[in-house]
């Protein structure tokens, strides 16, 4: 039996955005900026798929930038945030410590170059504060980065609060949406959002394409420089295909949005419910604020990655925030912004559903997932300490 | 795939994977801030490994490492057993990708470390030259490797 429940990594495309891709490679091939009928037809399928985002963000069509997914998007949005407040003296970021790679590493290359960056905390809930971001703006902050929901807990920000101070304060305002679009309602004017990035790939799109909303006046800052694809600010014949897939993903995701919720949070609520009577066992984050399908758990005394490579081998594809995942030696920086230590995060699993995952892979997930973390405690001298009372639980 | 499929062998199917309650000699490396701990459990009687078995927590290379070594030392000399490296580790488990070669640093060490524990506890035998307590490393794996 194989279960994929690595939703959050990426997902399966859908038929509805399959078949929306089809025609635009062999029938309409077309150049969207040629002037003769094939390339207006590719022009008016862009068209089309730049309202229907729109429609379900609630933004003006040419509020859209069409991307190659969220990482660029991400990297946009914060240099145009960050080289517009330069402009008039402001070298003042504020993020959170738990945010996508793409974000974090775009602001270490800001730091390098004489930016300012704060990290506000998560908490041990994985909660950013509206109060201590409120604390945080200074007079020259000039951008707000902070994800709409995290990408390792599921843990959904009180971005309409977030972006209200940061509307108060006059700061612009980013959300990397990544993990959020497609999953739960997104109003950009609502939620007081100014920029906001998303990737087809999250919610049943093809792989390699992305967007980013800007509110009307942001002026963007172009990454790649060449034709007058998307207004001059993103170079590059557009991925006409990809774009189409996107479109027809997100709407079937957005009109089904409030029953994929529901179902997928009642299958997750039950590999929650029954992994956690695994002893010593934690979940990270407070899901019942969260996405509907991310559990994030940690189990004490053994590893990630032996889990993974075990859970792999009954058929069920998981993450983990383990070092040895990560390739790196220290354990995944969203565990370590929850206030885990090193040992217990390095025990992390990852499990996230979508609405193309049923009862039955439930079953398999809290029938295998016990039986796996039981066999590599057994030969875990870490837990054999803890049993024998040499060591002390982290998790009671 | 990440790993040869002689590393998913030892990982799935680890050989002497257990502990042993009246030991000779105990080693145990690494530290679980990194994410990786080896214990090694031997028997020894007249200057031979009769028995050994391990205990690890870690990632598939770690657990994968820890079984070959067992089995390279079994039922040698202490003189050769002191004598295994990680490169014949990592050879005999035909590679480990890069960022797990410390892994079979840390099984080249456990081992040494459970016979520094067997010098010391036999002073009446010549403790060989440039043995040292690889369990007594304080920084573990991580400011080693």
């Amino acid at each position: 039996m194989k279960v994929y429940a690595d939703n959050a990594a990426t997902t399966k495309i859908s038929d509805t955005a399959f078949n929306a891709m089809l025609p635009y490679f062999k029938e309409m091939y077309g150049n969207p900026s040629s002037l003769y009928t094939l390339g207006q037809k590719s022009q008016e399928a862009l068209c089309s798929a730049r309202e229907t985002m729109a429609k379900y963000l609630n933004c003006d069509m040419k509020e859209i930038t069409f991307t190659s997914g969220g990482s660029e998007a991400d990297n946009q949005a914060i240099l145009t945030g960050a080289y517009l407040g330069e402009k008039q003296g402001k070298k003042h970021i504020i993020s959170s410590a738990f945010e996508h790679h793409a974000v974090l590493h775009t602001l270490k290359k800001l730091e390098k170059q004489g930016f300012e960056v704060t990290l506000l905390p998560v908490h041990e809930d994985g909660f950013v504060r509206p109060e201590e971001l409120k604390d945080a703006i200074r007079s020259d902050t000039a951008l707000v980065t902070i994800m709409y929901a995290n990408n390792e807990i599921g843990t959904v920000q009180p971005i309409r609060e977030l972006g209200a101070v940061c509307r108060e304060k006059g700061v612009l305002f980013h959300t990397d949406a990544v993990q959020a679009a497609g999953h739960i309602k997104i109003d950009v004017k609502a939620d007081n959002i100014n920029m906001l990035s998303m990737s087809a790939h999250k919610f049943h799109g093809p792989k390699g394409v992305g967007m980013l909303y800007a509110k009307k006046g942001i002026n963007l800052y172009t990454l790649i420089e060449g034709g007058a694809q998307e207004r001059g600010k993103r170079a590059g014949t557009e991925n006409v295909p990809a774009i189409m897939g996107m479109a027809a993903a997100f709407e079937e995701s957005c009109k089904n949005l409030e029953k994929n919720f529901e179902y997928v949070k009642g299958l997750r609520d039950k590999v929650a419910a029954e992994l956690s009577k695994i002893p010593h066992s934690k979940i990270n984050g407070d899901i019942t604020k969260g996405l509907a399908g991310t559990l994030n758990m940690c189990f004490e005394g053994i590893e990630g990655e032996s889990l993974l490579l075990l859970l792999d081998d009954r058929g069920i594809s998981a993450s983990s925030g383990s070092a040895c995942t990560s390739g790196s030696l220290d354990p995944s920086h969203v565990l370590l912004s929850l206030g885990l230590p090193h040992e217990v995060a390095h025990g992390s699993l990852r499990i996230s559903l979508s609405e193309y995952n049923n009862e039955e892979d439930v079953a398999h997930i809290i029938k295998n997932v016990p039986e796996v973390v039981a066999y590599l405690r057994s030969m875990s001298p870490v837990w054999k300490d803890l049993t024998e009372g040499k060591k002390q639980y982290v998790i009671q | 795939m990440l790993y040869s499929e002689k590393v998913m062998d030892h990982f799935r199917n680890p050989r002497n994977l257990g502990t042993i309650d009246d030991a000779d000699a105990i080693g145990e490396v690494g530290n679980a801030k990194c994410g990786d701990i080896m214990k090694m459990y031997l028997k020894i009687k007249d200057g031979i490994i009769t028995d050994v078995k391990f205990n690890t927590f870690g990632c598939g290379s770690a657990i994968a490492t820890s079984s070959m070594a067992t089995e390279m030392i079994k039922g040698k000399p202490v003189t050769e057993a002191l004598k295994l490296s990680n490169k014949a580790v990592v050879e005999a488990l035909d590679g480990l990708p890069a960022h797990k070669i410390h892994c079979s640093v840390l099984a080249e060490e456990a081992v040494k470390a459970a016979l520094f524990d067997y010098y010391q506890k036999h002073p009446e035998l010549e403790k060989p030259e440039g043995l040292s307590d690889c369990a007594a490393c304080s920084g573990g794996c991580c400011s080693c490797h």
